[in-house]
């Protein structure tokens, strides 16, 4: 039973890489960027929510949704002031934006609040269910189901909206989709702003989860969030979501294992190794180069 | 073709009177040990940004994972003069060649890779050279390892100027050549039967080892070595001083570590400020000049007659 615990956690944290790592590969699949400063992004709205609970005593899923626009906002302001430039730029000059940009949001934050971690007030309520024998926590439960449902949302927009429609149009070849009277540039924010969305949500369950948030909270959850889509094929958004769920069930059997130091390692050797054997991912299709 | 030894032999005569002046100062005591210390991290700060350079700038090879190396030499280094008592220049080549053959085992694989994914592999490869380390209580885990001083400015300029004639020669041989259509363009390189793969790692370990012997001076110069250190903050410190001066530009690189490095001692105080400063830098440069302040031009185009390091002009110069 106690591997079925181990599961269960697995997949909460799972979850969150999940959410994370749906903003890499839809922000990488329709621009070709790593949008390093999605990490951050992250942060922002774990502490947008952070705020929204403990200042104005707002709610569980007032706090997700209001966390969730402010970092759409933020997300579309980063794409529209930095990135959007540097469409035509060579793709190092893009990586390097991305890693500035980032560094900049951390240590503005960090500059106007100081580096002190903060505590997240408990906002949900949390009793202990015994299934099988297993401990399962109402607060992980609703974590899991709230990331279902936004992963189900983005399904949809996806595939029955007209924006979705435009964003797989854009994704597939951008000068097509100009000539289609597709609007690139706002097909791209609306990326941007459902990805980092996402990205806010899971900010917000991350504080929650772990209770424990702080400005450069977003490196590692971020930097694990691009290895979960790598793994699960980048661009590809089913890819995204079984990515994370894989490497967080990884990481809890590592620290189950007793290796709880080598938990990072472990991530970092799972994207080496499909680097390697599998650049493509899991559900990618190998292209390739063309001169 | 004698103008051109002249000229090298000139810049090395140069150089060694601009240490004996600088030596004098130091043994004279009027520049006191700050500056003194400055002047070394300056160094330090060089070599790792010239050993860059040769992988980004030259190659084209996007590696954001340097501090690893230099993680790797600062350890191995400080292993050999602390627990097997060996003198620092054996200490110093022995991390050399430690981070070459790392550079190597990183090398073969990754850089079958290209861009975004070389990038992400490198920055890996370096986390996990650092978790490692952690891992380690041979070498003190995260609490650190205690190590000599015993960098000197004679031992860091001598690193340094050794460091700068063989990438700057390295750069004007044909092998040079080959790294720099490597970098213009890996496939049509490729087709005018240029080995790729060989250059590539073969630049790649060239700068891994000169990470590795800055690494040597960096952990013989500051008491203690924590794997902290050597994260990707300091990978991001070390590309910086390479993109802000001009991939591509051996000389950019030299005055964006110098300058970079005595706005960072000023700024020693506000580590934020600081980290601000550099990324802000880093995102208006990319913005606005990404081709960096220099571009591929050298110094040395603008006084025309002296010896020129070509890194692939494209302006023509």
């Amino acid at each position: 039973m106690e591997w079925l615990q181990q599961l269960f956690n697995g997949i909460s944290l799972g979850s969150i890489y999940a959410l994370i790592a749906l903003g890499y590969t839809m922000v990488y699949g329709i621009i070709k960027l790593i949008n390093f400063a999605h990490g951050e992004v992250f942060m922002i709205g774990s502490f947008t929510g952070f705020y929204a609970i403990a200042f104005w005593g707002l709610g569980f899923f007032p706090a997700l949704i209001l966390s969730m626009a402010v970092c759409a906002v933020f997300g579309v302001l980063i794409e529209r002031i930095a990135y959007k430039r540097l469409r035509s730029s060579t793709r190092i000059a893009a990586l390097i934006t991305a890693i500035g940009v980032s560094l900049l949001i951390q240590y503005v934050v960090i500059y106007i609040r100081g580096a002190q971690p903060e505590a997240y007030p408990n906002v949900l309520p949390n009793r202990s269910f015994d299934i099988f024998g297993v401990q399962i926590s109402s607060q992980s439960l609703l974590i899991l189901l709230v990331s279902v449902v936004l992963m189900i949302i983005l399904q949809f927009i996806v595939h029955r909206t007209k924006i979705g429609k435009a964003m797989r149009a854009v994704s597939f070849d951008p000068d097509a989709a100009k000539l289609m009277g597709i609007n690139v540039n706002n097909t791209i924010s609306a990326t941007f702003a459902i990805g980092s969305a996402l990205a806010g949500a899971a900010g917000v369950i991350f504080g929650v989860y772990y209770t424990k948030i702080e400005p450069l909270m977003g490196i590692i959850p971020g930097l694990k969030a691009f290895i979960a889509a790598v793994l699960g094929g980048i661009g590809i958004i089913p890819g995204a979501v079984i990515g994370g769920f894989v490497l967080g069930i990884v990481e809890t059997v590592v620290s189950a294992l007793g290796l709880s130091l080598w938990r990072d390692a472990a991530a970092f050797i799972i994207l080496i190794l499909i680097l390697i054997f599998r650049p493509s991912g899991i559900f990618g299709k190998n292209s390739k180069e063309k001169v | 073709m004698l103008k051109k030894v002249n000229t090298f032999w000139f810049s090395i005569v140069l150089a060694f009177v601009f240490y004996g002046i600088i030596q004098l100062l130091i043994s004279t005591a009027m520049l006191n040990p700050f500056y003194t210390n400055t002047l070394i991290f300056i160094c330090i700060n060089i070599i790792l940004a010239v050993s860059l350079h040769l992988v980004i700038g030259i190659t084209g090879q996007f590696s954001i994972g340097h501090a690893g190396f230099l993680a790797l030499g600062a350890y191995i280094s400080a292993i050999m003069t602390m627990k097997l008592g060996m003198p620092f220049s054996v200490a110093l080549i022995a991390g050399g060649i430690v981070a070459a053959l790392a550079g190597l085992v990183v090398g073969v694989p990754s850089l079958r890779l290209r861009g975004d994914y070389l990038a992400i592999a490198t920055l890996g490869f370096a986390e996990i050279i650092r978790i490692i380390f952690l891992n380690i209580d041979y070498v003190g885990g995260a609490a650190g390892m205690q190590v000599t001083h015993a960098t000197t400015w004679t031992t860091s300029f001598l690193c340094l100027i050794l460091t700068i004639v063989v990438i700057a020669n390295f750069t004007n041989s044909r092998h040079g050549r080959a790294c720099i259509s490597i970098r213009e363009n890996e496939i049509a390189a490729d087709a005018m039967g240029i080995n790729t793969t060989y250059y590539k790692v073969a630049a790649f370990v060239i700068g891994s080892f000169f990470a590795g012997i800055a690494g040597g001076l960096y952990a013989h110069n500051f008491y203690i070595i924590q794997p902290v250190n050597f994260g990707f903050l300091k990978s991001f410190d070390i590309l910086i001083f390479v993109v802000l001066g001009g991939l591509g530009s051996l000389s950019g690189a030299v005055v964006s570590a110098i300058l970079l490095t005595i706005v960072s001692t000023f700024l020693q105080g506000l580590p934020e400020t600081r980290m601000i400063i550099y990324s802000l830098v880093l995102v208006m440069v990319m913005l606005y000049r990404p081709q960096g302040l220099m571009g591929t031009r050298e110094i040395t185009d603008y006084f025309g007659k002296w010896g020129r390091v070509k890194g692939g002009n494209q302006y023509g110069g």
